[in-house]
């Protein structure tokens, strides 16, 4: 097999329903991603099952079944957007298993917050670096039990000791090797043996571990190298008209004028439907759509927001921050230390609005009849968007269905149920199915964006040049404030401030606090990173003004600081190790270093950097030192930490989202530019072994990678840059 | 008004207006959805498939402009020796990562080899260059392309 299809993707077919996924044959086991509850771990014969007698015992997150074929199927609450968690995860299972990696099939678990929710981030999101985290202990007990099962009924079918058996490959023999059944035969007989406990289940040696650790080949490769695979702008059904959209380029306007019967006139097009906020233009297929949608020659009110600019945005920010906010970390007597240090250290710190430009566009497919809602989309949020459809269209909740598909890139942007909402509101005036596919420009200014962050910081040196005080303002929006407020403590909001509050050095007096400053008329959100590609980008930079200051190497000056932490100095010294810190390089080249903790990774970048008179900026070589602990696929961390450092990347270099008149300033890749391949530099991952609990991946080398390469830019012309993106005409030389 | 269109060796008849674009032509009305909508304006090469060869924006080509010019799209590009060769060094360099990009890079990498059977790395860069990968696969699409042309 070797390849993913899954059974939801296939256009016109109706999720199966979670109720018919467990009443299979054979062995089904239930497992609960708490980790701590190690009684949870449930197998019953898959025929028995009903759903009231799972929820009634226990709640798992996930299941595997077993069939008589041989089958393994495994569905899980994450969804694979490129991170390889489809791989990753079915990686654990098979490990412990005792199955070959091509013997699992993963399905995307349907929504249900009881059942599916990431113990990391309380809710069944895909997100925070969070999968493998997670799944580690579950997924590998739950696996450990069912081969337990299975040898179980192997051995009392042979009549010998189970401890005598062994499993390999998705077959159990006895001791002798000569008599062997596969998990086929036995999955109906071991689904009627009493589980063993979770606890009393021993979970491999890593030494022994044959799978994990080891480059497997992803799961999804095959069908995305010739079309195949399906996405949520793939979906087609019967009778399904697709729809154009133009949204009020304002936040809170509404269409003004539609000219209706000129957009009704363009062969193809159904209908016009105009909902204030957006008009949207149903037709055949999309290429009438969007000739209707430019037929209708939509005028707009601007509404309370027409007069929004980043100007004014950026002087709030400065007015706001010179406020004191919500503390994060308060340590030692900051005033005091700052007050008697020999030297002082100020500066302010900028980051831009970012938005995703994932590849595929925002869309979403609706079928919105009396009683019953059917939605096909990617999303990271099912539970969220299917209670804030039920919102809208008043629908209980067990009426709207999400047929979950594979994301063509989330970066965040798909936690967010916007897209969903709007094609539903379209949809409740559209006979039928109806897709919604949102134009590139209208995915770029009605994106929810990464917040524009203002930081201001000040440090004291003592004689020798170490920081005895530390202070560290941030404001900006809250994401987490509207998404998920009870993770908001007074004031608080905990990913704001992530890495900024806790930076890895020795910092005797440090206060660190969040000024909550939300911007009129624009939509704030996740991206990949959120709050420490910010946060390391600022503290990261000072860190490194701080060295400047006390006349020390950038690297040995962190060195220093990082005594008490060794995984911290261990990632630090290797980068700077592989990259040749130190040795000499060409005129107008510099290296910049960067080190962090977050997403419970610790991550190490040295860039190299040629800035040219223009002051133009060619980032040379990137080298990633990444200690995430007990990992899963080396080959999967290496294609994150060169895609998630491009990602880093691109935004430093071009990332920009401004807004004019209350209208986002850009609306496609000519003027939000991505990185393309003639302009990426070499990318060298060095993993660190160890035995420490799993890391994330996804995120660590987006978030450390600006610093990696300001701090170059500095090494290079003496320039610092304190805002993002780098600005070209600032670092020009006069030779 | 309806054309006959010359795709993957099959010819498929349409009934729309001349100026819709190739893209949603396939995408809509045929339902081959392998090749994907990107930006709508030839800036980031997910919709990219071969007119006679040659490897073209479908977003930006409309239906009228393709004649009877043969028509190779993703779903079929395994059939040339360049397709398969890609597809191949795809998966064993595991390039792909969400996967939504690599229909269109693939099918200007096959045009490339085509042209250019041993391409340098400002060969690749000139031909790939109009394909954009949010997830950052560049290295690796780089090396499939040099592992399939054998460089």
């Amino acid at each position: 097999m070797g390849e993913l299809i899954l059974k939801d993707q296939v256009a016109g077919q109706t999720a199966m329903s979670r109720r018919a996924f467990l009443q299979g044959t054979g062995l089904l086991l239930g497992f609960a991603l708490t980790g701590a509850t190690m009684e949870s771990v449930f197998a019953a014969p898959a025929s028995q099952v009903v759903e009231s007698e799972i929820t009634g015992t226990f709640a798992p997150n996930g299941f595997i079944r077993i069939d008589p074929s041989g089958a393994v199927t495994l569905v899980i609450p994450m969804i694979e957007m490129g991170q390889g968690v489809y791989t990753s995860l079915s990686m654990l299972l098979a490990e412990e298993l005792e199955v070959k990696l091509d013997q699992i099939q993963v399905q995307h678990a349907p929504p249900n917050h009881a059942l599916y929710a990431n113990a990391i981030i309380g809710i069944q999101n895909t997100g925070g670096s969070a999968s493998v985290r997670a799944f580690w202990i579950p997924l590998r007990q739950a696996g450990a039990v069912g081969r337990n099962l299975l040898i179980a009924a192997a051995a009392k079918r042979w009549n010998v000791d189970p401890a005598t058996c062994r499993a390999k490959d998705g077959v159990v023999f006895d001791a002798s090797g000569s008599k062997h059944l596969s998990y086929g035969e036995l999955a109906k007989a071991a689904a009627k043996l009493p589980v063993p406990p979770a606890a009393n289940v021993k979970l491999k040696d890593p030494k022994d571990f044959t799978l994990i650790g080891t480059r497997a080949k992803r799961v999804d490769s095959a069908i995305k190298v010739d079309g195949r695979a399906l996405y949520g702008i793939d979906t087609r059904l019967p009778s399904m008209k697709v729809a154009a959209v133009a949204i009020s380029p304002v936040l809170g306007g509404k269409a003004k004028t539609v000219d209706e019967k000129a957009a009704l006139a363009v062969k193809g097009v159904r209908q016009v439907v105009n909902i204030d906020e957006a008009v949207a233009v149903v037709a055949d297929h999309m290429g009438a759509a969007k000739k209707g949608l430019e037929a209708a020659a939509i005028t707009w009110d601007d509404g309370p927001n027409g007069k929004v600019s980043n100007a004014d945005i950026v002087k709030q920010l400065e007015e706001e921050s010179k406020k004191p906010g919500a503390v994060a970390r308060n340590v030692g007597d900051v005033a005091k230390a700052l007050a008697e240090a020999a030297q002082r250290v100020d500066a302010i710190y900028q980051v831009p609005f970012l938005a995703h430009a994932a590849m595929e566009p925002m869309n979403c497919t609706v079928h919105l009849r009396k009683d019953h809602c059917d939605i096909w989309v990617g999303t990271q949020a099912p539970t969220i968007t299917q209670s804030q459809v039920a919102e809208l269209t008043g629908l209980p909740m067990d009426a709207i269905k999400i047929h979950n598909h594979l994301i063509g890139g989330g970066f965040g942007r798909r936690l967010e149920a916007d897209g969903t909402i709007l094609a539903v509101k379209i949809a409740k005036h559209v006979d039928g199915p109806v897709k919604v596919i949102w134009s590139r420009e209208e995915d770029i200014r009605h994106d929810m964006y990464r917040p524009y962050y203002l930081d201001r910081l000040s440090a004291g040196l003592d004689a020798a040049g170490k920081p005895v005080a530390w202070t560290h303002r941030i404001a900006g929006s809250s994401v987490m404030a509207r998404y998920y407020p009870p993770y908001v403590k007074d004031g608080l909001d905990p990913d704001a401030v992530e890495a900024a509050a806790e930076p890895p050095y020795a910092l005797p007096n440090i206060h660190v606090d969040f000024v909550r400053v939300e911007p009129p008329g624009v939509r704030t959100s996740w991206w990949r990173g959120v709050g420490p590609t910010h946060n390391v980008f600022v503290v990261e930079s000072f860190m490194d003004e701080l060295a400047h200051a006390a006349k020390q190497d950038p690297f040995a000056y962190r060195k220093g600081l990082l005594g008490h932490n060794p995984r911290a100095l261990a990632v630090l010294s290797l980068a700077a190790e592989k990259a040749g810190w130190g040795s000499p390089v060409p005129a107008r080249h510099g290296r910049g270093i960067s080190v962090q903790f977050a997403y419970g990774s610790y991550t190490s970048q040295v860039a190299e950097v040629e800035v040219a008179v223009d002051g133009s900026v060619k980032v040379k070589r990137i080298v990633c030192a990444i200690d995430c602990g007990m990992y899963v696929n080396p080959d999967t961390i290496e294609a994150q930490v060169q895609g998630g450092t491009l990602f880093g990347l691109t935004a430093a270099l071009h990332g920009s989202i401004t807004f004019k008149d209350g209208r986002v300033e850009q609306s496609n890749f000519d003027t939000y530019l991505p990185m393309r391949i003639d302009e990426v530099p070499v990318v060298e991952t060095h993993l660190i072994k160890n035995a420490e609990a799993p890391g994330g991946v996804g995120e660590a080398p987006t978030a450390i990678v600006s610093a990696a390469v300001t701090n170059a830019i500095f090494a290079a012309t003496g320039k610092r840059v304190r805002s993002l993106p780098i600005d070209a005409n600032s670092l020009k030389s006069s030779s | 008004m309806a054309f006959t269109l010359k795709i993957n060796g099959t010819p498929h008849e349409v009934d729309v207006d001349g100026d819709a674009p190739l893209l949603w032509v396939l995408r809509d009305v045929l339902g081959m959805t392998g090749t994907k909508f990107g930006c709508g304006q030839a800036l980031c090469g997910a919709c990219t498939v071969h007119v006679d060869g040659q490897a073209v924006r479908s977003c930006q080509t409309t239906v009228d402009s393709v004649g009877d010019s043969a028509v190779t799209t993703i779903e079929a590009i395994g059939q040339v020796p360049q397709g398969a060769a890609l597809q191949k060094a795809w998966l064993e360099l595991e390039v792909v990562q969400c996967g939504y990009c690599q229909s269109g890079q693939i099918m200007s990498a096959a045009a490339l080899l085509k042209d250019t059977p041993k391409p340098s790395d400002n060969d690749i860069d000139a031909a790939m260059s109009g394909n954009v990968c949010r997830c950052g696969t560049y290295h690796r699409i780089r090396a499939a392309i040099k592992h399939a042309a054998g460089v």
